[in-house]
């Protein structure tokens, strides 16, 4: 057991797979010698030499592309896509293969690979660097859109990602990595894919949250603890799609109020499908609209405004506190 | 400071060895046994008849949009012929007599065409992938697969198919970059029929061949008769044998000529000439192969009617297929469905009004649009 911040947890992660599989390798820019340009991918490449931890020439489609045709031949390769924002460079090679083949094929083929790309903003940077963009994987049949929120699930759902046989994309917020470090067993584990958490119990309202803004939706909860009187239940929903219905369903035939929580912007997101599968499993239950508190629809804003564009436990408060009134 | 001439001092040649006149340059004519030249031929001649055959069904209403193969028999079996049933062939969507040869069953190809996944599904010790649409991206799943390959260590080469206008695509550029740069055993075969729909090869690339841009990657680039079999067979043996060897990935551009329609919904006549498509039919693969055959006493007696039985054979058999069940759309999307899909999959089945989809079953009233194509009434 030891306390590992999230890019540590990633890291062991992928030692135990590596070690665990020699089918599993590892391709992406930079992530050999550099170990990747957050680290993740630290000294794999000393470990388990260049053929299997590859520096690829800079090109995000044949990174996917290359990736597919190793997945075909029965390897298991984990990609790295430096920024997600670049990720649209390869999406011909995400949608129109990694999510099709076991269909195109009729499973003769499948694609058992990970896609991993750092995602989010909150680190002061560049345009493409600072998006969330998990609504156009969850959107996609065939793909699954796994986000953590912390250094303990992160291990665990990498472990999962990668020995999971269909192809899984995998999002890792940047303002995660460092943020805060956690107790990480020893051994290897691994979380179930498709499966959301309770990460507090309440009763009165259920924020919906995943990656970077679980740590907002607890925050607000204790805001409203605090301030209010209320126990709120927050869900770290962790994996995206295939979306875990039956948690969210649960939760709020409970608490019969809810409020998603998310950096991509608002319209056609993961907070319209949720609200919807509310809606649908839950309705006789709801005493309020689903509210969902999600990045404008606005392309990026530069970092200067970033405050203001991505939610924050004000906004949440505000939202939970307007949704337990209705 | 001086100018200084750097690389590239490169060539880049063009082989051909049977001409359209049935010149034979003896020199270069390679060492194939008779039997192999009336397999060839056979292989040859089955493309060409199921493609007549398939333009005909497609008419009918019985299959719905396909790319037909005309006139590129010689690229396609020259090239395919080198590789052994262990090596993996990666198609685009125009390699239909390549695939045959590979062993895909006629029928399957049909039930395909006529909007069946199931004729997409190699067999289970098939080393080939299925068809690929959207153009050049199969060529970087045709490098992966040749990494996967020299991971392993294994014997086995990777062949990858496409057209003139992939040449343009970056997949096309980074599949060769990685290639040249992992340096593994693959060979690129370029069919350049001169036309991608409607832009002809001039419109798409401003270098003098397509053999050249090998080079800008490393790789050795080569320009064939593609219309020439011994040439494209001589051509892409060497290119296998280097693969095999270690020794890297080789590009082929088989010079040849579409001489049908792009796909069943394209009308060529809107942006060529007849006459340039009554020059290219003097130059057809097949006359001058079965000239050089009948030279060397070679020509097998009813050949045609044996292979017209056996598409009408393979006919019956797509046609016999029984109907497929629309629930088994779900099956193959994961390999456990996800609670939300087993409930879609539960609705459908609920409603249980669902006509059964019949091989055939879409009389089509003119053809599909493929890839930007207006539709067109032929």
């Amino acid at each position: 057991m030891a306390k590992l911040n999230m890019v540590k947890a990633l890291n062991l992660a992928l030692f135990q797979e590596m070690e665990r599989d020699g089918d599993v390798l590892v391709l992406g820019e930079d992530v050999g010698v550099d170990g990747g340009v957050f680290r993740v991918t630290d000294d794999l490449q000393r470990k388990y030499g260049s053929q299997r931890v590859i520096d690829s020439p800079l090109a995000e489609a044949a990174i996917i592309g290359t990736a597919v045709g190793m997945a075909l031949y029965g390897l298991k390769p984990v990609c790295e896509i430096q920024f997600s924002g670049f990720a649209f460079q390869c999406f011909h090679q995400i949608e129109n293969h990694c999510a099709r083949y076991r269909m195109r094929s009729q499973g003769r083929f499948h694609v058992p690979m990970v896609i991993r790309m750092p995602y989010g903003g909150g680190v002061r940077a560049l345009e493409h660097h600072s998006e969330s963009e998990e609504q156009f994987y969850a959107h996609i049949p065939g793909l699954k859109m796994v986000v953590p929120s912390g250094p303990r699930n992160a291990r665990a759902l990498l472990a999962a990602a990668i020995r999971d046989p269909d192809p899984v994309i995998f999002f890792e917020a940047k303002s995660l990595y460092h943020a805060a470090k956690e107790e990480v067993p020893d051994e290897s584990e691994t979380l179930p894919i498709g499966r959301a958490q309770v990460a507090r119990e309440g009763d009165a309202l259920t924020l919906i949250a995943y990656g970077a803004m679980l740590r907002v939706a607890l925050e607000a909860a204790d805001v409203l603890r605090a301030e209010d009187g209320v126990a709120v239940e927050v869900i770290d929903l962790l994996t995206v799609s295939p979306l875990d219905r039956e948690t969210l369903v649960t939760s709020v035939g409970k608490t019969g109020r809810a409020v998603v929580v998310h950096e991509a912007p608002r319209s056609f997101g993961p907070g319209a499908e949720i609200a919807a599968s509310i809606m649908d499993g839950a309705f006789l239950s709801l005493e309020a609209p689903v509210r969902r508190v999600a990045a404008h629809d606005v392309p990026f804003v530069g970092f200067a405004r970033e405050k203001a564009n991505v939610p924050d436990v004000p906004r949440v408060v505000a939202a939970a506190r307007e949704t337990l009134a209705f | 400071m001086p100018r200084i001439a750097l690389e590239p001092r490169f060539q880049v040649e063009y082989l051909s060895i049977l001409d359209s006149d049935g010149n034979l340059d003896t020199a270069l004519e390679p060492k194939l046994a008779d039997k192999d030249l009336r397999s060839l031929y056979r292989a040859m001649l089955l493309g060409r008849r199921l493609d007549e055959r398939m333009v005909r069904l497609q008419r009918q209403g019985r299959i719905g949009t396909f790319a037909p193969t005309k006139g590129q028999e010689a690229s396609q079996l020259g090239s395919a012929f080198t590789l052994r049933p262990s090596d993996w062939m990666v198609p685009s969507f125009r390699e239909t007599a390549a695939m045959i040869w590979r062993g895909w069953p006629i029928e399957k190809l049909l039930l395909f065409f006529a909007g069946h996944l199931e004729g997409g599904q190699p067999a289970p010790e098939q080393h080939d992938l299925p068809i690929t649409i959207p153009v050049a991206t199969q060529l970087p799943h045709a490098v992966g697969l040749a990494y996967a390959v020299q991971y392993r260590g294994d014997d086995v080469v990777v062949m990858a198919y496409f057209g003139d206008g992939a040449t343009s695509e970056g997949d096309f550029h980074e599949a060769l970059n990685f290639a040249g740069v992992w340096h593994v055993p693959i060979v690129f075969v370029c069919q350049n029929n001169q036309w991608a729909i409607s832009v002809p090869l001039k419109k798409q690339t401003h270098s003098r061949t397509i053999a050249q841009k090998a080079l800008a990657y490393g790789l050795p680039g080569i320009q064939v008769d593609g219309n020439d079999v011994l040439a494209v067979y001589a051509a892409s043996r060497e290119a296998v044998d280097r693969a095999r060897a270690g020794d890297g990935p080789t590009l082929i551009e088989c010079v040849t000529y579409r001489l049908g329609v792009h796909t069943t919904a394209d009308d060529p006549t809107k942006y060529r000439t007849d006459e340039e498509v009554a020059m290219w039919e003097r130059k057809d693969p097949l006359t001058r192969f079965r000239a050089y055959l009948e030279k060397r006493n070679l020509l097998e007696e009813g050949l045609e009617k044996a292979v017209d039985d056996e598409i009408a054979e393979a006919v019956r058999r797509f046609e016999a297929t029984p109907p497929t069940d629309p629930l088994t759309m779900f099956d193959h999307v994961y390999a456990e469905l996800p609670p939300d899909l087993q409930a879609q999959r539960d609705e459908m089945a609920a409603r249980g009004q669902t006509p059964p989809a019949q091989p055939d079953a879409t009389p089509t009233t003119g053809a599909t649009p493929m890839r930007g194509q207006r539709l067109t009434r032929r």
